[in-house]
Order: structure tokens, then C-alpha cells, then sequence
């Protein structure tokens, strides 16, 4: 009986023990995902997630406080556009100043798909 | 003919993209987020540097019309440099000042005060820079202009404080 016991212990402990550490995984698989997103503005070149600068080090952390306190990732992003400008993450909203940055590839896709199209008809 | 027209259309092409490559060559690629800001200062708690205690930023905006904000730290040579521009400021009658001490070692602040002056009615104290991110900051030393009624902060200053800055902070302030 006793050794039952121990054993339902031990499995509960190990049970708690993966818990933890899997939502701290979680944690952290969710600060580097944001942080890979974002530029840093003191290593510019170089994402958050790469620049050990003091800006970088401490935005991390702010990303980990944001979680914490129940944050999506998009309000994080949302939160540090307004901070520091569109500039700061890697992926540019389509508006008056980024629509070339949009429309250039998507062009020359259409213009190529046209120019494909035409060759297999006159050939 | 018409492959005539579409070489001289590459030539052009070619010429355009090298014209374009050579001229960003000397451009400065740097980007300083803009400092006219006109956003809502958020309200933040923290240790203040001499009594320990945690104080409320809101709270400590007191009764005069605008807060100079100061993102120093010990460690910062330019902050050196504007220190004297601060301790002009602090005549002015219109502003409350706020020092945010960031990533500093206690000693090193007092110390750092005791042989410059302390130009702060108070200094409160970022150990690890996470408020100055809160704040829309990204280095040392950095000023924020902040309208204390409305808790808004109207301009912030990237770099050290020299006599244009200061200029241009009188005339917001009058």
C-alpha cells in the first residue's frame, strides 16, 4: 500500500515537474517568435531576437511582462508600433507608403503570367 | 528592330538600377523613430533612488504645467555632457523635473550626483530598462516633454540636451 503510494507521488511529482517546465517552454518559444519579428534599433540590421544590445535585452523582457500580464501577440506589436513607428517589426502593413513594396511583385507576377500565356498561345 | 529597342530597354534598365544602387551608397540608412510624439504618457510604478519606496508616476507630475523627463545614468559620458543644460532647466519655475536613472548601480548615481548636482525634484530608477521601452525610449540619455494635466507627452529628445534643445523646450513650455 505504501509502496503504491510513493509511486503515485513520484508519477504526480514528475506530472508537475513537465507541467511547469513545458508552459515555461511555452513562454519562451513565444518571446523568441515575437522577437525574431521585431528590428532593433541599436544593432539596426539585426532582429531583437539576435542583438544582445541593452535596448534588445530589455525589450525581451518587456515581451515577457506583456505575456504575462495576458497580451496577444498582435497587441504586443500593436503596442510597440505605436512606440517606436511601423519600422520596428519585419512585416510592413499595406498602406500609402508600403503599397509599391506590395503591388511590384504582384505585378511582375501578372505581367510575367501575361507574357507566359502569350507565348503558349502563339506557339 | 525591335530587339534593338529591347536591348536599349535593358541598357536603361541596367543604367537606372546602377544610378539608384550608386547613389544609396552615401546615404545614411539609420533609422530614429519620430520625436513629435503627442501620446499618452503610461503611468508606471518604480523604486525612487534615494527613499527606496515605490512611487507612482501619475502622482509625482505635480501641480506645475510640464515635466521634463530624463533618462540618465551614471555610465553615459553624453549624459555628462547635458548635465549642465539640465541644471538650467531647473531655474525655470514652469517645470517639475524627473530623472529616470537606467541601469545604474546605486553608488554610482549618488556618486555621479554628489559631483555634478542633482538637477531632479525626483529621480526614480529603471534597473532593467524595461520602463524606458514602456516609456517609447531606446538609449541614454533621452528627454520626454510631458504636458502634466492631460499626462501627455508632447516631444522627446533623442541624445543630449545642448542650447537648441533647450531653446526649443522654452518655447513649448511658455
Amino acid at each position: 500500500m505504501i509502496k503504491r503510494l510513493k509511486l503515485i507521488c513520484i508519477c504526480c511529482f514528475i506530472l508537475i515537474i513537465n507541467f511547469s517546465l513545458s508552459t515555461a517552454n511555452n513562454q519562451q518559444f513565444q518571446i523568441d517568435k515575437i522577437s525574431k519579428n521585431l528590428r532593433c534599433l541599436i544593432c539596426q540590421g539585426q532582429s531583437v531576437y539576435d542583438s544582445q544590445s541593452d535596448f534588445a535585452v530589455s525589450l525581451k523582457l518587456l515581451i515577457n511582462q506583456k505575456i504575462n500580464d495576458g497580451k496577444t501577440e498582435k497587441e504586443i506589436y500593436e503596442f510597440l508600433k505605436n512606440k517606436y513607428g511601423e519600422w520596428i517589426v519585419y512585416d510592413p502593413e499595406f498602406n500609402s507608403s508600403t503599397f509599391l513594396l506590395w503591388g511590384i511583385p504582384l505585378i511582375l507576377f501578372i505581367f510575367g503570367g501575361l507574357l507566359i500565356i502569350r507565348k503558349v498561345f502563339i506557339n | 528592330m525591335s530587339k534593338k529597342i529591347i536591348y536599349s530597354l535593358i541598357l536603361l534598365l541596367f543604367i537606372f538600377s546602377f544610378l539608384v544602387l550608386f547613389k544609396s551608397l552615401n546615404k545614411v540608412n539609420i533609422y530614429i523613430p519620430e520625436n513629435i510624439f503627442e501620446k499618452k504618457l503610461t503611468n508606471f510604478e518604480t523604486k525612487d533612488l534615494f527613499s527606496n519606496r515605490i512611487v507612482n508616476v501619475y502622482d509625482n507630475l505635480s501641480n506645475k504645467d510640464f515635466t521634463v523627463l530624463n533618462i540618465w545614468s551614471s555610465w553615459c559620458l553624453p549624459c555628462r555632457v547635458e548635465h549642465p543644460y539640465l541644471m538650467k532647466l531647473k531655474k525655470n519655475e514652469n517645470l517639475n523635473m524627473i530623472g529616470l536613472n537606467y541601469k545604474d548601480k546605486y553608488e554610482n548615481a549618488i556618486n555621479f550626483l554628489n559631483n555634478y548636482k542633482n538637477p531632479y525634484s525626483l529621480i526614480l530608477v529603471d534597473l532593467d530598462g524595461v520602463i524606458s521601452i514602456e516609456l517609447g525610449a531606446y538609449g541614454v540619455p533621452e528627454t520626454f516633454i510631458i504636458n502634466n494635466k492631460k499626462k501627455i507627452i508632447i516631444k522627446k529628445f533623442i541624445g543630449p540636451i545642448n542650447d537648441d534643445k533647450i531653446e526649443e523646450i522654452l518655447s513649448i513650455i511658455k
